[in-house]
């Protein structure tokens, strides 16, 4: 079954097109890798495929409500404690069990302590445990292993598997190796947006705007 | 949609929340008028719903750009918009909750400040009352600011030029009613006129914020 298809997708940073021609399908249990060197587009692409962005031309097709996205913040509130954080997104997608996510990424010492006491490391770590209790079964990850130590890259990669292994799927930017050998990968760089800077200006109002 | 309310509430009321800010400023403005005009209290009783009702309504503005500035800071409003609550549900409960924390109350301790002010004395029902149905429109309105300038630098500043001039007719008619209230004359058809005016803007700003938002999140 898949989960989501991606046909000839081309998307835009600013109005100028990053990547054009991008066509992937993702199926239950399938990750598949982003590379490409800085500024090729895998933002944008993540963000486009979360709905965040408008897409430029293509498809993308996914089931409502499918998706989960992970971006450069954690979108987390320092005031409030490391539980009240993950239970907040929890009851946003629908209530799902936070313990289970807090011992996935081996939060629960930190549960009571408030978001602003965390390190970096243990905030992207709450981060990234938000997308247990979302339930989604597609995640968009950017850069997900920022600032995570060598031990919490293993932990999120053995949450990763755990995720594929129940039926979900994730698109990943990364430039480490995650140790996901099923994983595909998708080198961004040949579908780096070709045309000149004048012939990539956007066609009109409704291409950039629309 | 509980559950967005009540965080927003809990950040208000936590350090650095800035709950009681407005009052404070509002507390401030009212103390001050007396100073700048001098004590005389027929001259005071005059000029109180005016002073009154401009007092809250940038007592209001004070912290409208939180609203949505501190959520696109940390990235809560990518991962609210791609959350099951439609965005302008999230407007909406992000409205009421200032309207909560802001709007009501300013509008319960009015006839305190009513008090510093020399208000005349049938007023006071009625300075509650303009207050309870005129403050929802300024959040909203002023939630429909905030999302046309989250992102943005400064954008607090930006936030207020837009957004005051909206507040005109909400502002009209709320100290029109306060002060048909002071003359002892019929307040209800500025009322009737405040509330059709919240009414149309909880219904249509909550729309036009998500678009705005939706922009902005590019």
């Amino acid at each position: 079954m898949s989960l989501l298809a991606v046909r000839d997708l081309a998307v835009a940073r600013g109005g100028l097109r990053a990547v054009e021609g991008v066509s992937f399908n993702l199926e239950a249990g399938g990750a598949l890798v982003l590379r490409g060197p800085n500024g090729v587009g895998k933002t944008t692409l993540l963000r486009t495929l979360a709905g965040l962005q408008p897409l430029v031309a293509g498809v993308i097709e996914a089931a409502p409500d499918a998706i989960a996205y992970a971006g450069h913040s954690d979108g987390l509130k320092p005031a409030l404690t490391a539980a009240e954080n993950l239970r907040f997104w929890s009851e946003i997608f629908g209530g799902h069990d936070i313990a289970g996510a807090l011992e996935a990424m081996n939060l629960r010492d930190l549960a009571e302590r408030p978001a602003h006491a965390l390190s970096a490391g243990q905030k992207r770590r709450l981060g990234l445990a938000r997308l247990m209790v979302t339930g989604r079964p597609v995640w968009l990850l950017d850069e997900p292993t920022v600032s995570l130590d060598r031990d919490s890259v293993a932990l999120f990669a053995g949450m990763l598997r755990a995720h594929l292994g129940r039926g979900g799927a994730a698109v990943i930017a990364t430039h480490i190796e995650l140790g996901l050998p099923e994983a595909e990968i998708l080198e961004l760089g040949p579908y780096r947006a070709t045309r000149t800077r004048r012939e990539s200006r956007p066609a009109g109002f409704n291409e950039v705007f629309g | 949609m509980k559950a967005l309310l009540i965080r927003d509430l809990r950040l208000a009321t936590r350090a650095g929340g800035g709950f009681g800010l407005a009052l404070a400023f509002f507390l401030i403005v009212c103390t001050l008028v007396p100073f700048g005009v001098g004590p005389e209290g027929g001259q005071l009783s005059r000029i109180a719903p005016g002073i009154l009702w401009v007092g809250a309504l940038l007592s209001c503005l004070l912290s409208l750009d939180r609203i949505f500035a501190l959520d696109f800071e940390d990235g809560s409003l990518d991962l609210l918009a791609t959350a099951p609550l439609p965005l302008e549900g999230t407007v909406a409960i992000k409205a009421f909750a200032h309207w909560l924390v802001t709007g009501l109350p300013l509008a319960l301790s009015a006839p305190v400040f009513g008090l510093l002010l020399h208000l005349p004395g049938p007023a006071y029902p009625w300075l509650v009352a303009s207050l309870m149905l005129g403050t929802p429109a300024l959040s909203m309105l002023g939630a429909f600011g905030a999302a046309v300038t989250v992102g943005l630098r400064r954008g607090g500043l930006l936030m207020s030029l837009l957004v005051l001039p909206l507040y005109v007719p909400t502002l009209i008619f709320g100290a029109e009613a306060v002060r048909r209230g002071a003359a002892g004359a019929d307040p209800v058809t500025p009322l009737v006129f405040l509330a059709a005016i919240t009414l149309a803007t909880l219904a249509l700003a909550p729309f036009a914020a998500a678009a705005a938002l939706r922009v902005n999140l590019r």
